[in-house]
């Protein structure tokens, strides 16, 4: 036995108050919705919810349960996030090289990006993009169609449906091409390790890409027609489209400002990960003979992204739990479905939040392992 | 002789002292709220974001509205002064939340009684001070001036967590309409989206949007059709579990209502004492011992009606001059054409 017992004592001190703390809150909780005649209990979620919710991925009205209507929140909230994640990347990652440019206007003007709105409160930006953004559209009768296929209105952007004939053969197409890449990649790094030689692998790609679901149209059968949204008359002076896809202006207003938002703290981290690799790196790489492009991507990219990934994974966390004040302008998330009506109607309070605030942390931690995974991957490898 | 009768008054005296003592502190034993409160020394009442008529603050921070008067008809009786009220303005989703957790001591903010709320959530529905109904708001311009000439694809703006959400489903389902809900979570910010364009009608109970429309941007643009889709009696909401708190509440209601019945005001009420009705006389406090039931003295009810008003007074200054809702509709006396009718205050 090597353990000593002052190591041991703070250690079963700090869990015996942990287990006490809840322990009381848990008993409180208990002997207070007891006085008040609450019931606890999670068998409310299979009741019928009898509330309909503007937006949901899955099919869902008043009929379906309590638990469905959480799925509805649940999926509205990942929509919105991996949607915002997405944009706020690639708009964090081009303000951020931006503003390493030797041009001036460009440097300024990322520079200027970065510290507006950022230094906004998120849930201004949010009111400005959903109310004064959305009284500036037009209605629906008023608005003017975009490469005359699109509407974008004060009740939402209305886009083409897609609609498939044997779209399971476009989408196998797909998933060969993708497979393709894959193997050739493996492919060329053997080559290039064994033998030194550089395949085009990006052009074969490209090409794979495009001419596999080709293929699949020429021969497979595949069709694909487009449902234009048409203007319907409800009364007098109301009208909506109809056909087509239609994506609530909730969504656009709450995408917008959190990927505006994220982005200039995304936008920072990239610039610290490139100013972070050392001069020197860039020096030597260049005196190798390679080009200015393979200096970006083989030596300086590999050690910025180390420095980079940790502090985004913070951005991508802070982006899943802003997407809650979707509240504010009638987003169906989950905050608002779940933790808003779902609770209003059951009056089950401590249950729901709970229940809510589980969901948040089980996505914030699957994002977490998803980027520490990515971190170790790209860390450096010792051989 | 005379000595036993000086041992005996003092004896009665003192059961006499011992006894009042007893019966002030039994009703107050029995309810904590009250301890409490006079502890405290002001009322804690939940009351709405911002309704006219019902419970709305001015830009120096006063409070009005027919949901506030029972507050402060509470603070009067219990506490001697009805402005000695705390206001917690409340959205929607909060305010239960609110009453139990202990936050507030009433629940004074336009919402309805149903079976389910009173039942489950460990709330009390004292009484009804507003019976109201849900209806619908429309730009005068759709040329739509009844519910019958809804079509598919309408979009309607509502609150989250209300009775709206559920009584609009059962509507629009009955009519085999489809609809496009957009609920948010604070009633300005329904107003603001309705009033943008963003949704074809706005729908909530029938005083709400009365009120809603005073607050928009050109209120003549827009028109309360006629359809009441469903039934919304309006009350004040305790926690469950203080029967004395329970009924203070209620009949600090039920006497603003019962003294608009018998005549009695503001203004009148302490020449009503020497009234020959003995109903009167009961309500301001001339009569009878009604207060010492709640722990309070006799002059409660009297104060009630001083301070803040029979409810007739109280709808007039703050519903119909303010140009709601002129006219009473169901919440006038069941002795002049409506359903308001209380319980004998005796």
């Amino acid at each position: 036995m090597n353990f000593k017992l002052k190591d041991i004592v703070p250690q079963l001190v700090t869990v015996i108050a942990v287990v006490l703390i809840f322990g009381f809150f848990t008993y409180n909780a208990q002997i207070n919705m007891e006085n008040r005649g609450i019931d606890f209990g999670y068998g409310f979620l299979s009741q019928e919810s009898s509330f309909d919710v503007q937006f949901s991925l899955i099919e869902y009205d008043g009929s379906h349960s309590y638990f469905r209507a959480y799925l509805v929140g649940l999926l509205n909230t990942i929509l919105v996030s991996v949607i915002g994640i997405i944009i706020a990347t690639i708009l964090g990652v081009i303000v951020g090289v931006a503003r390493l440019s030797n041009n001036y206007l460009i440097n300024k003007f990322a520079a200027f990006y970065v510290e507006f709105f950022r230094n906004i409160p998120l849930l201004l930006q949010i009111f400005f993009w959903y109310f004064a953004a959305l009284r500036a559209l037009p209605l629906p009768q008023d608005a003017e169609a975009i490469f005359g296929v699109f509407f974008l209105t004060i009740k939402g952007l209305y886009v083409p449906a897609f609609v498939w004939q044997n779209f399971n053969i476009f989408f196998y197409s797909i998933v060969a091409a993708v497979l393709a890449i894959i193997i050739i990649h493996i492919h060329s790094k053997k080559v290039q390790e064994n033998q030194g030689k550089q395949i085009p692998v990006f052009l074969i790609s490209l090409g794979l890409i495009f001419i596999l679901p080709l293929l699949g149209f020429v021969l497979g059968g595949v069709r694909l027609s487009f449902e234009v949204p048409v203007l319907k008359q409800l009364a007098t002076t109301s009208f909506i489209y109809e056909g087509g896809v239609s994506l609530p202006p909730e969504l656009i207003a709450l995408t917008l400002s959190l990927s505006l938002y994220t982005a200039t703290f995304i936008a920072e981290c990239v610039r610290a990960g490139i100013q972070g690799v050392g001069k020197g790196q860039k020096e030597a790489a260049a005196s190798i003979g390679l080009t200015p492009n393979q200096v970006l991507k083989l030596v300086i990219m590999p050690q910025a992204l180390r420095i980079i990934i940790p502090p985004t994974t913070n951005q991508y966390l802070n982006l899943t739990k802003n997407s809650s004040l979707a509240a504010a302008i009638a987003y169906p998330d989950l905050v608002l479905v779940f933790a808003g009506t779902a609770l209003m109607q059951t009056g089950k309070a401590i249950e729901i939040v709970s229940i809510t605030m589980f969901t948040y942390l089980t996505l914030s931690i699957s994002i977490s392992i998803l980027m520490n995974w990515y971190n170790k991957k790209i860390a450096i490898q010792e051989k | 002789m005379f000595k036993y009768l000086k041992q005996l008054t003092s004896l009665v005296a003192m059961v006499a002292v011992l006894f009042t003592f007893t019966t002030e502190t039994m009703a107050a034993k029995k309810s904590k709220t009250l301890k409490n409160t006079q502890k405290k020394g002001f009322v804690r009442c939940g009351v709405s974001q911002g309704l006219p008529g019902f419970s709305n603050a001015d830009a120096a921070g006063n409070w009005t509205g027919v949901d506030v008067d029972v507050c402060r008809a509470v603070a009067a009786a219990v506490l001697g002064d009805a402005n000695k009220v705390k206001f917690t303005p409340l959205s929607a989703k909060e305010r239960f939340t609110a009453l139990t957790s202990g936050e507030i001591d009433i629940l004074s903010r336009n919402t309805t009684w149903t079976l389910s709320r009173d039942a489950d959530i460990g709330l009390t529905f004292v009484g009804v001070n507003f019976y109201d109904g849900q209806g619908f708001m429309v730009r005068k311009s759709s040329g739509i001036t009844s519910t019958s000439q809804f079509k598919n694809g309408i979009s309607a703006c509502t609150n989250i967590g209300t009775t709206t959400e559920l009584n609009m489903r059962d509507f629009f389902n009955s009519k085999g309409i489809s609809y496009e809900p957009v609920a948010f979570e604070k009633a300005d910010e329904v107003v603001a989206a309705y009033d943008a364009g963003r949704c074809d009608t706005y729908t909530t109970d029938k005083s709400g949007l009365a009120a809603q429309r005073t607050k928009m941007k050109n209120p003549d643009e827009h028109i309360v059709l006629p359809e009441t889709i469903s039934k919304e009696p309006l009350g004040p909401v305790v926690r469950q579990g203080d029967a004395v708190w329970e009924d203070i509440v209620r009949w600090s209601l039920n006497t603003m209502i019962e003294a608009e019945e018998y005549g009695i005001t503001s203004a009148n009420a302490d020449m009503m004492k020497t009234s020959e009705n003995p109903a009167i006389k009961r309500l301001v406090g001339a009569e009878g011992e009604l207060g010492a039931a709640f722990g309070l003295d006799n002059d409660w009810s009297l104060r009630i009606i001083k301070q803040v008003g029979n409810y007739g007074e109280s709808y007039k200054r703050n519903i119909a001059d303010t140009g709601i809702l002129p006219d009473r509709g169901p919440n006038q006396l069941w002795t002049k054409g409506g359903i308001l009718y209380v319980p004998p205050a005796r």
